[in-house]
């Protein structure tokens, strides 16, 4: 395997450890959390494939993955972690970066299910804007 | 006994039957909730970043509220508002720097000292399931319930301490006093799709579905949870999840633990 050292992106990979307040290369790659995933099965990078990517410095792929956007922060995966690796911070870190950023916001009012308007509880918009907007 | 009490926006709005049937239990056990004078949403979800804390300026201000109440206890219904403020409260307690900048920008001097606690665990350790026993009405006996857990008022494991992560078994314990019976089943901790029910609809209803039909083979007749936005999503689903299906009866009703208190104690 030859490594590339140009492709990694050393300034996101700071970015993502300091907003998240994880060390990623704490993680040793059990799978414990993608094997307890409750949604794993919709995301295209599995929970302890984000911490290689970002242990590798392919921080610009996991931007684009579909992943960060299912992730439910239910946490079951970093109460099982035996390194104490908070994988559900790393996403928010991930998420931040591209919120953070003008037209980044994954969901817009107009878009919500019609059923959303009728029945849903404050406590979910307001959870469902605080992940996918800024 | 004498706390105070943050309802949260959900509860006063969608959820009004959970405060209702929280509010007339807690007066029929002795107990009272003053809901405090001012308050916010706190937030809905527990900052999950390092790098702001505006987010915890509202739980922080309901928890200055409660001590110039003179209270040394918040009860919480709402699981999320419960995350929010259990874990802000420790990271209070706990994290030096954090606490000086919020009280820098409140202008306090908050260091932690109320307790956050949820109406379950009012009634667990200091009602007491025997004492609830003894004051049922109506026992529920025959009512095959599935207690849903969900995620907020379990995880994570280091922060919240209000039962075993993997296995808990408060909301057993609290049926089992009501007289009814607690359906066990793999899927009452696992996570109901949260807030992807605002976005990814077709996500939070597979994992719906994978909580319904658990409970429901094991005999469930209704899901008993503690959480607006899980009743909401258990629901929600239900009808397009049961179009699907090959079992008829599938169609469980989700009530609030309140709820079932409050039909129990005959109110």
């Amino acid at each position: 395997m030859k490594v590339i050292t140009e492709k990694i992106n050393y300034n996101l990979l700071r970015e993502v450890e300091e907003v998240s307040g994880q060390k990623v290369s704490a993680c040793f790659q059990c799978g414990k959390c993608s094997g307890g995933c409750p949604v794993v099965w919709g995301m295209d990078v599995l929970p302890h494939q984000v911490l290689r990517y970002a242990q590798l410095g392919l921080v610009d792929e996991l931007l684009h993955s579909k992943t960060l956007w299912i992730c439910a922060s239910c946490q079951t995966c970093d109460s099982r972690c035996p390194r104490n690796v908070d994988i559900p911070k790393v996403i928010e870190a991930l998420r931040l970066i591209i919120l953070r950023n003008k037209g980044g916001n994954y969901l817009h009012p107009n878009d919500l299910p019609a059923r959303v308007r009728e029945n849903a509880p404050q406590q979910g918009l307001v959870s469902a804007f605080r992940k996918y907007a800024k | 006994m004498r706390y105070s009490y943050y309802p949260g926006c959900t509860l006063k709005t969608r959820a009004k039957a959970y405060e209702d049937t929280a509010l007339s239990t807690a007066k029929a056990l002795g107990l009272s909730l003053t809901e405090i004078k001012e308050w916010q949403c706190c937030g809905a979800l527990y900052p999950l970043n390092t790098d702001e804390i505006f987010s915890f300026f509202s739980p922080v201000r309901a928890l200055l509220q409660t001590r110039a109440a003179g209270e040394d206890k918040l009860v919480t219904l709402c699981a999320g508002c419960y995350n929010v403020f259990k874990r802000t409260n420790k990271a209070v307690r706990e994290d030096g720097e954090l606490r000086r900048k919020i009280n820098a920008y409140l202008e306090e001097d908050y260091m932690g000292e109320v307790d956050v606690v949820h109406y379950l665990e009012v009634l667990k350790n200091d009602v007491g399931f025997g004492s609830i026993a003894e004051k049922v009405k109506k026992r529920l006996t025959g009512r095959k319930l599935a207690p849903y857990y969900g995620c907020l008022l379990l995880k994570p494991r280091a922060e919240m301490d209000l039962d075993d992560v993997e296995n808990p078994t408060i909301f057993e314990n609290f049926l089992n006093a009501l007289g009814a019976t607690a359906v066990s089943y793999p899927y009452k901790t696992e996570c109901c799709g949260s807030y992807l029910s605002m976005a990814n609809e077709e996500i939070a209803s597979a994992a719906v579905g994978r909580i319904l039909n658990s409970a429901y083979k094991n005999g469930a007749e209704a899901f008993v949870v503690a959480c607006p936005l899980c009743k909401y999503n258990l629901e929600e689903y239900q009808s397009e999840l049961l179009a699907a299906s090959k079992d008829p009866q599938l169609k469980l009703p989700v009530f609030y633990f309140t709820e079932l208190l409050a039909e129990a104690l005959a109110l």
